[in-house]
């Protein structure tokens, strides 16, 4: 057993930089790297591309992440853990031998699958359980079970797998493992369990092992990515912002850094931003590994862009896990056009009622925003600027995508039929994948492992 | 005085809940914020953009408060008509917030 890991994220959603996972697998003198690259709505979009394309599913940027890092991570000897399956980790693993076999690097690629219900719901429609008590979700699966299942916008219900299925993986020789929905914590937590032989009942390990892996999960987000303020919170080199590692030790507590010489700063202030992010509730955070407790966390920031984590601990986790469903939600139709100068947030005005009543009756639920006043924080907290420039911008859902266009068509007419000087319309029609939860009974998701 | 002058904040979303942290600069300031920033007064401040319970926590171990807010998002991140779906922007808007100092 050892009594020192250090663990580097790279990336922090699918979309992340390629550079940051590139230094710390390069530079960062990791023993392991992960690469967090799935959020709610991202494993409904890959469902989307696997119907269309079997051989798809996997994150799109898998390619180029995985071209780039292999023969750095072969050559340090750095394991990889990614949640970059998707929909379909099977052949992101395939894809992922094929990338190493024409670089002419020998690996081993676990997959690790069983997250995805879709075809199973009918075998446990009475473990399914509402998750907030929102019902919409229920109904989305029950009509997906219906004889007129044809008609389900159901896309995806995929699990929130634990670490169960990642230890298998790493107890193999595999030095990438590829999974589809697994619990993002569970994703850094599973190394920490398997190289200090954390037992899996053992809730207070589990807890800060949980809280580590929380403040990893979002990279840059803690090396100061999401809270660099010029005035406020000034943050160095942002050009070059590094991603961060920890150094876990056997006890649980962590050091958080980043790679010397990367921009941006690890400090209590970036720490406490990050543990406290998407916490709906401090005492018990829920994983399907445990139950963490937040409130006991001590935080210390030991040397310059070191922070020291313990203390962090947790109990029984959950008897159901979550499943994200995703479903077809219909259309976003939008638009939007500028006015500038004299009078310039009077005329958005008239142009914005104007169309108001031109479209009120078709779009009940549309929305007018005025962006540079009050589009983002939905009021002005009277503030009474009057601005120089202002956009106006209309959207609304509908059923098609033809009706949503309409949106958009009238924000464009308003060059002709609106106030003067509007400039710059632009028009977009979104399909749009909704996701919402249930929860289902955990002894129904069974992980499976498959080694390539 | 407003709160940014001496706190920061970070937003998150998950669903229809605004996740808003607020972290003192100084330490010092903690109970200033928790004496001052009750959740009655976050909810009348944020009256136009958060329509359900607001719930505060208080952290003394990290000398943070945070503040769980229901039904803020326009229904949440995937099917919300606002611009910034996830509210990524509401941590400002809770810095906003005037208090007698």
């Amino acid at each position: 057993m050892k009594n020192q890991i250090r663990i580097g994220c790279g990336a922090g959603f699918s979309g992340d930089r390629l550079e940051p996972a590139m230094i710390l697998a390069e530079r960062g003198n990791l023993d392991y790297l992960v690469l967090e690259c799935l959020a709610e709505r991202t494993i409904a979009l890959a469902q989307k591309r696997k119907l269309a394309d079997p051989t798809k599913g996997y994150d799109p940027l898998l390619e180029r992440r995985i071209e780039g890092l292999l023969p750095i991570l072969v050559k340090n000897n750095v394991r990889l853990i990614t949640n970059m399956g998707a929909a379909n980790p099977m052949e992101g693993a395939k894809k992922i031998v094929e990338i190493a076999n024409k670089q002419r690097i020998p690996v081993k690629v676990a997959a690790v699958i069983g997250d995805e219900l879709s075809d199973k719901l009918k075998e446990m429609s009475d473990d399914i359980f509402k998750f907030n008590n929102e019902n919409f979700a229920v109904e989305l699966i029950k009509k997906h079970l219906s004889p007129s299942a044809h008609l389900s916008p159901l896309i995806s219900a995929n699990a929130y797998m634990g670490v169960e299925a990642i230890l298998e993986a790493l107890q193999s020789d595999a030095n990438i493992i590829i999974t589809g929905r697994v619990a993002d914590p569970s994703l850094f937590l599973a190394p920490m369990i398997h190289e200090f032989g954390w037992a899996t009942d053992n809730y207070n390990l589990l807890g800060q092992g949980t809280v580590v892996g929380h403040l990893l999960e979002c990279a840059g987000q803690i090396t100061g990515g999401y809270f660099a303020d010029p005035i406020t919170k000034p943050v160095a080199d942002m050009d070059t912002l590094g991603h961060p590692f920890a150094d876990v030790f056997a006890d649980g507590s962590a050091i958080i850094s980043k790679v010397e010489g990367t921009g941006g700063v690890v400090n209590l202030a970036t720490v406490k931003e990050q543990l406290l992010y998407e916490v709906v509730n401090p005492f018990a955070y829920l994983t399907p590994d445990v139950s963490a407790n937040f409130t006991t966390v001590k935080l210390e920031e030991i040397a310059e862009n070191q922070v020291k984590v313990w203390g962090g601990t947790g109990q029984e986790k959950p008897p159901t896990l979550k499943v994200s469903v995703g479903y077809q939600a219909g259309f976003l139709g939008e638009g939007e056009i500028s006015y500038a100068g004299h009078c310039a947030l009077a005329r958005a005005i008239l142009a914005g009622e104007t169309l108001e009543k031109r479209l009120k009756a078709d779009f009940p639920d549309l929305r007018t925003d005025y962006v540079g006043v009050s589009a983002i924080h939905r009021t002005d907290f009277e503030h009474q600027i009057e601005p120089y420039e202002v956009r106006l911008r209309l959207a609304a859902n509908a059923d098609t995508a033809q009706k949503a266009a309409l949106i958009g068509e009238e924000v464009e007419a308003l060059y002709t039929n609106g106030p003067a000087g509007g400039g710059g319309a632009r028009k977009y029609v979104t399909e749009l994948v909704g996701i919402v939860s249930v929860l289902v009974d955990r002894k129904k998701v069974i992980p499976e492992v498959i080694i390539f | 005085m407003k709160l940014y002058h001496i706190a920061h904040s970070r937003a998150g979303d998950k669903g229809n809940i605004s996740t808003l942290s607020l972290i003192p600069y100084d330490a010092k300031d903690y109970e200033l914020l928790c004496q001052k920033v009750t959740a009655a007064r976050v909810k009348e401040h944020l009256k136009e953009i958060v329509f359900g319970e607001i719930l505060r926590y208080e952290m003394p171990n990290i000398s943070s408060l945070l503040f769980v807010c229901q039904d803020a998002l326009l229904t949440g991140v995937t099917t919300s008509l606002s611009i910034d779906t996830h509210g990524k922007a509401l941590s400002y808007a809770l810095l906003e917030m005037e208090i007698e100092s």
